[in-house]
């Protein structure tokens, strides 16, 4: 697996051949190359690189958390850490007998509300569309938020969920992460409160560390017998 | 310019620059990834005696909204000489020639950034000269490659520039402030060595076409150095002691 993976910059060379080119690869001539910094993979017919810097790029389906920003008397706009400002239309929320006249939106959701949010509709002409009507989507009332990079969200989450389950057993706090990079954390005793943001902070920073999940174990059960 | 020599020899009959490099030699460069906070991406180069500071914001919202493009991103680069950046205080308002200089590096970017990526915003890239020694464009757009790297903007390429230029009839690589007050043609030369293009090319000064075909092989193979760096400075910041 080793010569599988390596570290690109942009220009970088990752391999020569017949393979197809998907995330932050292109293909010139046989060569594929990197365009941003991160870690290449190439599989049997594909070559990926996994960014470690950048922006949050809205995808269909994705999960996020929104901050309210505004709102009109149709719609609210939604800041969703991104390049791009998130529209979540009244019906979403009110429902189909919605009246611009009778409802008012600052009712359901206010300036600064958190919600959880899934991108139900995006491409390169309009902003991405959002929506709340799901199940465990929806305003968020507790928690605190914590902010990580947007390329270390699949890190936090680790393979099949590993590293957050485990943050999660070790602290008793429910962790809802969206793929912009906000993260909500609550739980019911302060001390699982701080150490579980500790522990997200601490995937934020180290997120390039091999052997992260033993060391972030270490840490919480360090922190539990003190 | 500030009382200068004007009988300073530039070139030695051993090929020794008046600064003691060889005809080949760049000045001592030393590229930093990252370092301000509160930039999406940022570089701080210093290309001999040039310090300067390159921050990168974006791809974020464009204002005023009329000048945002629905087909691509759109790139906007401000070149900035800071008052003390030279011998005598410089009025910090931009000049024509920072104005010329800005877009210069812009055009010289705009082929390595995929600003089709994000239609409808803006990548702002502000490049800020704390102290000017000669050849500051080639040193901001090799930083401004670096930060635009770090802020995670993909690109098919980074741009690493450097100048060639003549006195004393030979040509010579990376051109100090001397040779180009006192020589006799300055080349600066932006370069993508994985592509093999040349983004920048302006050149002031007279050259017959044999000279001309000299000078731009020396720059290229001058940006091919810059260009280590800038991937060595990007390691670094990113991949630390276990850089492969």
């Amino acid at each position: 697996m080793a010569d599988r993976r390596k570290y690109v910059i942009p220009g970088d060379v990752v391999t020569t051949g017949p393979f197809r080119p998907e995330q932050n690869v292109i293909l010139d001539g046989n060569k594929i190359i990197a365009t941003t910094i991160g870690i290449s993979e190439i599989y049997d017919d594909s070559v990926k690189v996994i960014p470690l810097t950048g922006m949050y790029i809205p995808k269909i389906d994705d999960l996020v958390i929104a901050k309210v920003k505004s709102h009109t008397s149709l719609s609210w706009e939604l800041d969703i850490h991104s390049c791009y400002v998130g529209f979540l239309p009244a019906q979403d929320v009110f429902g189909r007998d919605f009246s611009a006249h009778a409802d008012e939106l600052s009712s359901k959701l206010k300036t600064g509300d958190l919600v959880a949010a899934r991108i139900a509709n995006f491409d390169r002409t309009r902003d991405p569309l959002i929506t709340i009507s799901d199940r465990d989507l929806g305003k968020i009332d507790s928690g605190i938020l914590v902010e990580i990079s947007p390329s270390k969200v699949p890190r936090l989450i680790g393979k099949r969920g590993s590293m957050i389950q485990m943050i999660e057993e070790a602290t008793g706090a429910a962790v809802t992460i969206g793929q912009n990079g906000w993260v909500v954390v609550y739980c019911e005793s302060p001390e699982g409160l701080l150490k579980a943001k500790k522990a997200i902070q601490m995937v934020n920073e180290q997120a390039h560390v091999a052997n992260l999940t033993d060391q972030v174990k270490e840490m919480l059960d360090k922190k539990g017998e003190s | 310019m500030g009382g200068r020599d004007a009988t300073m020899v530039l070139l030695d009959e051993n090929g020794i620059r008046c600064d003691g490099r060889k005809i080949d030699e760049p000045r001592r460069i030393m590229i930093k990834a990252g370092g301000l906070k509160n930039a999406d991406g940022s570089a701080y180069i210093e290309f001999g005696d040039n310090k300067i500071l390159v921050g990168v914001f974006g791809p974020r919202d464009v204002h005023p909204k009329h000048m945002s493009n629905t087909d691509t991103g759109i790139l906007r680069v401000r070149y900035h000489m800071e008052p003390f950046s030279v011998g005598e205080r410089k009025n910090p308002a931009p000049s024509r020639r920072e104005i010329e200089i800005s877009k210069v590096i812009k055009e010289a970017l705009e082929p390595a950034v995929m600003l089709e990526k994000f239609p409808r915003t803006a990548v702002d890239v502000f490049i800020e000269i704390l102290q000017a020694d000669g050849g500051t464009r080639c040193a901001a757009l090799t930083a401004a490659s670096v930060a635009l790297a770090d802020a995670g903007i993909p690109m098919r390429d980074m741009v690493a520039a450097i100048a060639s230029g003549k006195v004393a009839d030979t040509i010579i690589l990376d051109v100090n402030n001397e040779e180009d007050q006192a020589g006799q043609a300055d080349m600066p030369i932006g370069y993508m060595p994985s592509e093999e293009k040349i983004t920048l090319l302006q050149l002031d000064g007279v050259l017959t076409p044999e000279e001309y075909k000299k000078c731009v092989e020396v720059g290229v193979e001058g940006c091919k150095l810059v260009y280590d760096l800038q991937k060595k400075a990007l390691h670094d910041k990113y991949f630390g002691e276990k850089a492969d």
